[in-house]
């Protein structure tokens, strides 16, 4: 075995994710040596762009550091600080987010709105993460399963089926309404089951192929679901989709009448309960995810992305394993899909171009695949800086320098620029899965394993 | 009484045939393996035996023939159904699950005696808690058993070559298989691990009362724990029987030394 060698700048890059195992295995010079340099510059830049971010990082390291010196009774606190922490700041970002001092370069914190969008992506980049991630199937269509969830969604909230009249539990739709008017919220888990169901139908016959080919199909898939969407004004004289003008509005999930009861401007505003019940879907993303990754499924699909050969020795069946991955995967798509149609109160075809399986695979590989944090990390990132930070940095730019630069119309060309670094010096991603580090720098077997000449 | 077949063979082989396009790599072989029994397979390099290992354990179909196991015909099934059939098998150039640990590539190998479901997985059922805590122990076992004490968290590519040799084994023992299937298990070991490890397969047979079929070169290994030998050549059958019987016969001493050798000896 030989041992992988780092490239002399991990020596300055190390604390963007060394494997703990490795750090723990250094002596303390070892340690300064290994990205005490970096940590002081980001730890720096930090400061001085968003100094109440930095007061964070700083809290939670702080905390970090210290949990070990909390006595073995208090357990749980071991357990459940930082969470806690994170929860907390998480929730009461509304509240706090108008009062923080903007960050210089990217201008004002998140609003609450962006944060919403940035929950629905983080969700997303889960899903395909455990397709991606654990079980090493590179899908580039996964856009169509968002786009399923959503005109599920749409499908049963909205006007679109007038000469249907099927209200069931919509909060603040008038009674004589027409269309089919079922509550967000019992919609959120129909589509995303319906979409899981897609995922099932579509990964049963493509998921016998292998890397590129995988690749390939499905982003035919990725391909044909928004064409569907855009002709499907008149599929023989039906009109399912509505076509290039999209279903427009859809039902508002309500909130039990919250946000009718007590009107715009006071404490339950629209947004706000859109951001929490992001908040608690991204929870249950994340711990779905988590638990999925420690059970007997979540080792199979480990062990396939490993050795496929190996794996179906030792009696895990592929196609089953691999399609449960899928559907997993295209489960939370659905579910992100369906909240955002609702948050948006629309969807359009235009809004699954392929670009968006791109931009979502982005979020994967930058945060460093495999690792649930890191995703997370990627995902809100480049969610934030497609919604607010390309604009604002622009605007900083303009007014310091003089220019009419419209940044955001160099987005994806800055998101790629982003990937070709992450994949120069940080090939595994920011935060990577100790697992996932490894296999970048040796490699895994990748034979075929079926017969292929019958 | 397991035995569908009425005969006191675990595997029947019957016309076993395999052609890539036009080259024949096994050729019409019978072959059976007696329950109980510790079997070899040699056979010059490319005789075929590896190929006739991969249509055993369904990696590869057969062109032609019939595989009968534990009464059973387990012909062009899948690799994950015949492994839950109870064939488990170890790799001719070792293909563990590099970056799992020790302990994780012995719980892949339990993968088809386990049950967890996907809700029952998320929701963390007490069922699902006994039976993870029940593999955990189980692996640790067998990790004891073949040699792994205290290595169960070690990442497996961080093992020592016998290391990984050892897990390779204790993953497929992991399968609770009937017959274990061994590709070279011996290759690369000094004569020492190759001893000890002769010792472990007569405990497989001995204490957990497995069928064994192995390729092996190592003719020291193929004698002393041997049963059967079968011996493969350009993908036929060309000798079988006791390895006494093996080694007089001119047929192999002809594959394997050649016919000057046959000739010298006669």
């Amino acid at each position: 075995m030989s041992e992988y060698r780092q490239p002399w700048w991990h020596r300055w890059t190390g604390l963007l994710g060394e494997p703990r195992r490795r750090w723990r295995a250094m002596d303390a010079r070892e340690r300064f040596q290994a990205g005490i340099v970096l940590r002081v510059l980001l730890l720096g830049a930090l400061i001085y762009i968003a100094w109440p971010l930095a007061l964070l990082v700083a809290v939670i390291f702080g905390v970090q550091y210290g949990l070990p010196y909390v006595p073995p009774r208090f357990a749980f606190v071991r357990r459940g600080a930082i969470p806690t922490i994170i929860l907390i700041v998480a929730v009461t970002y509304p509240f706090y987010n108008g009062s923080l001092t903007d960050m210089r370069l990217f201008g004002a914190f998140p609003d609450v709105g962006t944060a919403v969008i940035m929950g629905v992506y983080v969700i997303m980049a889960i899903g395909l993460n455990i397709v991606v991630g654990y079980a090493g199937l590179l899908d580039l269509g996964y856009v169509a399963f968002y786009a399923m969830g959503a005109y599920t969604c749409a499908w049963f909230a909205s006007v679109q089926f007038a000469h249907r009249h099927i209200h069931f539990g919509a909060v603040g739709v008038g009674s004589n309404t027409p269309g089919i008017h079922i509550s967000v919220w019992a919609l959120l888990l129909v589509a995303a089951i319906f979409t899981a169901i897609i995922g099932i139908v579509i990964g049963l016959p493509t998921l016998r192929l292998r890397g590129d080919y995988l690749a390939i199909v499905t982003l035919g898939f990725g391909e044909i679901l928004p064409q569907v969407a855009n002709n499907g004004d008149s599929l023989g004289g039906f009109n399912l989709t509505n076509g290039p003008n999209g279903i427009t509005p859809i039902d508002s999930p309500g909130f039990g009448g919250l946000n009718y009861l007590t009107g715009s401007g006071s404490f339950f505003t629209s947004a706000r309960l859109f951001f929490w019940t992001v908040l608690v879907l991204v929870a249950i993303t994340i711990f779905c995810s988590l638990r999925l990754r420690d059970s007997r499924l979540g080792r199979a699909w480990i062990a396939i992305r490993e050795d496929e050969t190996a794996a179906a020795a030792m009696g895990v069946p592929l196609m089953r394993t691999k399609t449960w991955a899928y559907a997993t995967g295209a489960f939370f798509g659905g579910i992100a899909g369906a909240y955002f149609a609702a948050f948006k109160s629309s969807t359009f075809p235009s809004d699954f171009s392929f670009n968006i399986s791109a931009f979502i695979l982005s979020m994967v590989i930058l945060g460093g695949m495999g690792n649930v944090w890191g995703v997370i990390f990627g995902a809100s990132f480049l969610a934030y800086l497609n919604q607010e930070g390309l604009a604002n940095i622009g605007h900083s730019l303009n007014q310091t320098f003089g220019t009419h630069l419209e940044v955001p119309l160099y987005q994806f060309g800055i998101y790629g620029a982003i990937i070709v670094l992450v994949m120069l010096i940080r090939p595994e991603g920011l935060i990577p899965s100790a697992r996932r580090q490894a296999e970048f720098h040796e490699g895994v077997h990748d034979t075929p394993l079926y017969d292929t000449q019958q | 009484m397991t035995d569908g077949g009425g005969n006191g063979n675990l595997l029947d082989a019957e016309q076993v045939r395999k052609e890539f396009g036009g080259l024949v790599a096994t050729d019409d072989v019978d072959f059976t393996i007696p329950r109980g029994a510790v079997v070899s397979l040699i056979g010059p390099n490319g005789a075929g035996k590896t190929t006739f290992f991969n249509m055993l354990t369904g990696v590869y179909k057969p062109t032609a023939g019939r595989i009968v196991f534990d009464g059973e015909d387990v012909t062009g099934m899948p690799p994950h159904s015949i492994t839950e059939r109870g064939i488990g098998r170890t790799f001719q150039n070792i293909r563990l699950f590099q970056n799992m640990t020790a302990l994780e590539n012995v719980l892949v190998g339990m993968h088809s005696r386990l049950k967890g479901g996907i809700l029952s997985s998320i929701v963390r059922t007490p069922r699902i808690r006994r039976e993870e805590g029940g593999a955990r122990d189980k692996g640790r076992e067998l990790l004891n058993f073949c040699g792994l004490k205290n290595k169960g968290e070690e990442t497996s590519r961080n093992l020592s070559y016998g290391d990984q040799r050892r897990l390779e084994v204790a993953r497929a023992l992991a399968t609770q298989p009937k017959l274990l299937l061994l590709d070279e298990p011996t290759a690369g070991m000094n004569p020492q691990e190759t001893a000890d490890f002769t010792a472990f397969v007569e405990r497989l047979r001995t204490e957990q009362g497995l069928t064994v079929l192995m390729i092996e070169h190592d003719m020291r290994v193929v004698m002393n724990i041997s049963d059967r030998v079968t011996v493969l050549d350009y993908g036929e059958k060309i000798a079988e029987g006791t390895p006494e019987e093996v080694q007089r016969d001119s047929r192999v001493i002809e594959a394997y030394l050649g016919k000057q050798a046959l000739e010298a000896q006669q």
